[in-house]
């Protein structure tokens, strides 16, 4: 009996492997069966839409049918002109095939709500971290800044900015973006006040770390939480700012379509004509609550107060 | 003495962020093409030549920039090119007290219904209740406002008739805008309580309170909520200002004579005195706030006092 | 007994509240139903009290008649104020008498005299005189006054000088009281039509003492045009002024036809968004919109005894070409352009609100001008223009834009426009750009565009409000299009006095427009409105210029509920 257990205990423990921050987050990222279907949907989508369209049977989604206006989902018919045509969704007001503009609408808003939310994202954090962090004058200046940028009349910069640039889609990035970050910064600014006075800070600067090292590697991936909700929360506000553009005559030119302006048509169609709004609003929605559902993965995910057990 | 030194402080602070922002707007207003004289039917040269020489345009823009700057000071915003017959000072008095109503209930459902959702959401973490309040302010995060307030519109206004759909006089359709804007925001308020609260009951302390036996509802809304509360008071700061600066869209889909429709219909009319006259009133309402919502995140989390 | 400690993460820490909230939820959903039974409708108090509850587009820039330029602020002066001649309510073609009883012409019609009734008041009771007229136009047309529409007074001999500052003394502009009641206007050209042009908001008479005791004549900024301030001499008063809420008027009792206005006040609502306002009218909020969304226009004509009303309307909807730079200097082009369009398709299925396809460019009248007949949807003809204009194919035009202001309507139209012609002319590079209202004003302005949406309402029924725009140099043209022919034409008609000899060399000059097509030419406008039942005597008018007083409000309930 003695023998058995002697073999028993006699068997090494594994070494621990040892793992980073990101790898702790991947395996805990990948027991969220929620944010993984999430995480999949969302690559599904982009993947539809970037690709999809390269394959044949999907037809343009500018081409008109005047006289085929407001087929339901799944008919098929021929236009006055002779031209056959099936539509998997139903047709526009102007017979256009919904579904295929869905899918081209899909690339210009993700587009927009990836790259506007980057540019967003990376300024307002390194600003909101900055001025929270540095405090004193420093701080005050800059968030004044903010406040004047904030107050500035945002329509006629875009109409100025248009006039002396043409309407190029970059543009709208670069408008939409420099609008986010401001909220964002405020955000930022706050939580690193909050967290400016522990404990870990005093450690972190009693072993002579520089200050931009402290924000760069202690307080920003502390903010980590209320960051990736607020972004969450910045993807929308994006592809809706961007509707609201295309509303007032910026952004993305007819006949060309984004989900802000294809959800905004259909919004002036409701009464009469409620599958526009519908069906574009549905895949937006969808497309949203996934990237919701993933931000919260990532966040419980990348907290660094989640025990390993 | 060191809050009245910071007041004290900040108030000069405001006053020279608003005048950069009166500077900016004026000569931003002045460089978009077309002017407030151009209309659909062609106005023969010779009289916009005039139109500009009685507004005194046809001064050097620095010497208008002074001239206005003394109106200013005078409290006189000048007249409207726009709404001729009604000085700058009219129009935002007629639109205000509108807006104001507007954003204060819309700021009044936002937070009773989102704060609320927000703390449910957080305590009842991963289960049914929690995705489903979550997936109810995904909604009103998804669809803006140009869709929500329509569907209002049609749905409690045309199909039940529980409110007016549209116009200000003798009517109730505002309800309907301030349930579009309450709406709106309660959404972002439910994320971020939400999140937040998530951050802090899993903090050392919160253990602590609990194994030492305090009630949960005790420990959710007396120990928890006072950090959870921070980045929804940040955020407040700006919606605030956005509440009662007006919705275009909410004004414009029920008919409301509010101030968010002059932002927008002076840039396009060119009406360079109401442009900076709204402007400067957005300012002041966006400085009033942060600095109210400061002293108050300052209030509530005393480790966020600015200091050196 | 402490409580046992649930999981945090799994359950909840406090009561499961959802079914309570729900059930208060439902309490207070019924309490409203309950409460919010209205049993008359806002539209019916209005019936009862005989006011009218009009839908009027936008806010009014003024309530000036010398500043206004819009057809929403012109409608509401039409209730205030009253000139020389007035509008017929059943026939845009006739002449109703206003403030002047009765008009006569010398026999060139280069010489007009009103002779106007001695019982017209003010509202404050003062008589309605010729020297008001006088103080009126002098107005008007002073150039530091800078009225936007002084040019509606160029009729009037000298008053494009005066206008100009190019002649000092107003006593030498052609129109003078020859006595208090009676008005001589000098014209610097013959105009049979000339009670039509004088009907217009800009001959609207104001009056002097009001107006100086808030400033100068010329002062544009005054308080007079507010409720309180204002003294008018039409059927009704102004009450109040709500700017982007409402304004309101109610019966002049000093009117000289006061026993004859039919309704006790109007009250005009700005309302921007075409879908509210529709909204609005379903609710019963108003009598009348003064426009329908075009996606609902088709479900209001299938009901039965429908509000809809679908009438001509004075306005042509085409397209601006810039003929000073390629593609579209090149008049093969431009015919391509023109002949390729599918006017029916786009009536029918793009604005589907009854217009007509332009088969030219001023909208024809029943009793008037006829223009000549000649753009039409020709696909083979459009294309043998495209080969005469050097293209070997569509795919070898080069790139150029439509141009428009922001608007779901003109998208439509430009969409469709857009796929007509990579359709039929196989033309791949076509763009269309959006641009910002005053950014659109000022591109065409200064001629920097290819094609450019347009529209263009007459001020009065004569062909010459469309076709004067086309002269070199006018102000309107915005083209860059020059042609003698068509100057000299149009010059020699202002000199015939016979009406059907102007019409024919009118109509000589508009083949000469019709064959350059500067222009390309795409519907005739119709006014698409939903009218309340309730609302009586309300004509269609060609040029949707109604005269309030003969309006009637009766209840139409007594027989059925309103279409539900």
């Amino acid at each position: 009996m003695h023998g058995q257990d002697a073999h028993a205990t006699a068997q090494p423990v594994a070494a621990e492997k040892g793992s980073s921050l990101g790898r702790d987050a991947w395996y805990r990222l990948k027991k969220n069966h929620l944010a993984m279907a999430s995480l999949w949907f969302f690559i599904a989508v982009v993947i539809l839409c970037f690709f999809l369209p390269l394959a044949p049977g999907i037809p343009d989604p500018n081409v008109t049918h005047p006289d085929l206006q407001s087929m339901p989902a799944f008919s098929s018919a021929t236009s006055m002109e002779g031209a056959e045509v099936y539509y998997l969704l139903g047709s526009d007001h102007l017979g256009r095939d919904i579904f295929s503009r869905m899918l081209y609408g899909g690339r210009v808003s993700l587009a927009v709500g990836f790259l506007a939310t980057i540019v967003s994202l990376t300024i307002g954090v390194v600003y909101g971290a900055t001025s929270g962090f540095v405090g004193g004058r420093t701080d005050a200046v800059m968030m004044r800044i903010v406040d004047i940028l904030y107050a500035l009349p945002f329509m006629i910069i875009v109409i100025i900015l248009t006039t002396y640039f043409g309407n190029q889609l970059w543009l709208l990035f670069v408008c939409i973006g420099a609008v986010e970050w401001l909220t964002m910064s405020r955000i930022v600014r706050g939580q690193v006040q909050s967290l400016k006075g522990q404990e870990f800070v005093d450690a972190a600067r009693s072993l002579g770390l520089s200050n931009w090292h402290i924000i760069r590697r202690h307080l920003i991936p502390n903010t980590v939480g209320p960051v990736i909700i607020y972004t969450t929360l910045t993807v929308p506000a994006v592809m809706r700012l961007e509707a609201i553009l295309s509303f007032l005559g910026l952004g993305v030119q007819p006949p060309d379509a984004s989900w802000g302006s294809l959800i905004k048509e259909g919004a002036d169609r409701m009464a009469s004509d409620p599958s526009l709004l519908v069906y574009p609003a549905i895949v937006f929605g969808m497309t949203l609550f996934s990237l919701n559902f993933l931000g919260d993965g990532l966040r419980d995910a990348l907290d660094p107060k989640s025990s390993k057990d | 003495m060191e809050t009245l030194r910071y007041v004290v402080s900040r108030f000069v602070q405001s006053l020279f962020a608003l005048l950069c922002i009166i500077t900016i707007t004026f000569f931003l207003a002045r460089l978009a093409p077309g002017g407030p004289f151009l209309d659909e039917k062609a106005v023969p040269e010779h009289l916009i030549e005039q139109m500009k020489r009685n507004y005194g345009f046809d001064k050097p823009l620095p010497v208008q920039y002074g001239l206005y700057l003394g109106r200013l000071v005078r409290g006189d915003l000048g007249p409207s090119l726009g709404n001729k017959g009604f000085t700058v000072n009219e129009v935002i008095a007629e639109g205000f007290p509108v807006s104001f109503m507007l954003g204060i209930s819309g700021l009044v459902i936002a937070l009773l219904v989102g704060v609320p959702v927000g703390v449910f959401a957080a305590a009842n973490r991963n289960t049914a209740v929690d995705y489903s309040l979550m997936a109810f302010t995904m909604l009103g995060i998804c669809l803006p406002t140009f869709v929500i307030a329509p569907l209002l519109g049609e749905i409690l206004g045309l199909k039940l008739g529980w409110f007016d759909v549209a116009l200000w006089e003798n009517s109730s359709a505002w309800v309907l805008g301030a349930l579009t804007l309450g709406l709106y925001y309660s959404a972002y308020i439910a994320r971020l309580t939400r999140g937040s609260m998530l951050d802090v009951l899993s903090q050392d302390f919160i253990r602590t309170a609990r194994a030492k036996g305090v009630p949960p509802g005790k420990v959710l809304f007396k120990h928890a909520f006072r950090g959870g509360i921070t980045p929804v008071v940040a955020y407040l700061g700006p919606a605030l200002a956005g509440l009662i600066g007006g919705s275009f869209v909410v004004e414009t889909v029920f008919g409301l004579p509010g101030l968010g429709q002059h932002f927008i219909k002076a840039a396009t009319n060119r009406d360079y005195w109401l442009i900076n006259g709204t402007v400067t009133v957005f300012a002041v309402l966006i400085l009033v706030m942060n600095f109210l919502v400061d002293i108050l995140q300052g209030w509530l989390d005393p480790r966020t006092r600015s200091n050196k | 007994m402490p409580r046992p400690f649930p999981q945090p993460t799994r359950e909840g820490y406090l009561p499961d509240l959802t079914l309570f909230s729900l059930r208060g939820f439902l309490i207070v959903a019924l309490l409203f139903s309950v409460s919010s039974c209205r049993d008359e409708s806002k539209v019916d108090i209005a019936t009862r009290e005989k006011i009218l509850l009009l839908g009027n587009g936008g806010e009014p820039k003024a309530l000036d008649p010398h500043i206004v330029s819009s057809v929403g602020d012109a409608n509401i002066l039409r209730s205030t104020f009253e000139g020389l001649v007035t509008y017929h309510p059943e026939n845009d073609m006739l002449h109703e008498p206003g403030v002047a009883e009765r008009w006569e012409a010398n026999a060139d019609f280069s010489e007009w005299r009103f002779f106007l009734r001695k019982n017209a008041k003010w509202s404050n009771g003062d008589p309605v005189t010729a020297h008001d007229f006088v103080y009126s136009f002098h107005r008007i047309l002073h150039p530091k006054m800078a009225a936007p529409y002084a040019s509606m007074l160029y009729f009037l001999k000298n008053g494009e000088a005066f206008n100009k500052g190019e002649i000092d003394d107003f006593a030498r502009v052609g129109v003078k009281a020859v006595n208090d009641f009676e008005l001589l206007c000098t014209l610097d050209r013959p105009a049979p039509y000339f009670p039509d042009v004088v009907k217009h908001t800009t001959w609207l008479p104001v009056h002097r003492g009001n107006i100086e005791k808030f400033g100068a004549m010329t002062d544009s900024y005054t308080e007079w045009q507010k409720p309180g301030n204002q003294i008018s001499n039409g059927a009704f008063m102004l009450t109040d002024w709500r700017i982007n809420a409402q304004i309101k008027v109610r019966r002049n009792p000093h009117y000289w036809d006061a026993a004859n206005v039919k309704p006790n006040g109007i009250n005009f609502y700005p309302i921007d968004n075409n879908f509210t306002e529709e909204k609005a009218f379903r609710n019963g909020l108003i009598h009348y919109t003064y426009t329908t969304p075009e996606n609902l226009i088709e479900d209001y004509k299938k009901m039965e005894n429908t509000p809809l009303r679908i009438e001509t309307y004075n306005g042509s909807y085409f397209y601006r070409c810039n003929v000073t730079q390629a593609p579209t200097d090149n008049a093969d082009f431009r015919r391509a352009l023109a002949y390729s369009v599918n006017q029916e398709v786009i009536v029918k299925y793009v604005t589907r609100g009854g217009q007509q396809p332009a088969y030219a460019f001023t909208p024809p009248s029943e009793d008037g001008y006829h223009p000549p007949d000649v753009i039409h949807y020709d696909p083979d003809k459009a294309l043998e223009y495209l080969e005469k204009a050097g293209y070997a194919s569509g795919a070898d035009v080069p790139e150029f834009t439509i141009i428009l202001n922001t608007s779901e309507a003109h998208k439509s139209v430009a969409v469709a426009i857009q796929d007509m012609w990579k359709k039929t002319l196989g033309i791949k590079n076509v763009k269309i750009e959006n641009q910002e209202w005053k950014v659109f004003q000022q591109t065409v302005l200064d001629i920097n565009y290819d094609v450019a949406r347009a529209g263009w309402i007459g001020d009065y029924v004569d062909p010459t409000t469309f076709l004067g725009m086309w002269v070199t140099g006018d102000s309107n043209n915005n083209t860059g299009w020059s042609n003698p022919d068509y100057d000299r034409l149009l010059r020699e008609s202002s000199l015939l006095s016979d009406p059907a000899q102007r019409y024919a060399k009118l109509a000589e000059a508009e083949s000469i427009l019709l064959d350059q097509v500067p222009v390309l030419p795409l519907y005739w406008y119709t006014r698409v409105y939903l009218l309340h039942p309730d609302v009586k005597n309300w004509n269609p008018l060609l040029l949707d210029n109604h005269p309030y007083k003969h309006i009637d409000l009766q209840s139409s309930k007594t027989v059925k509920e309103g279409a539900q």
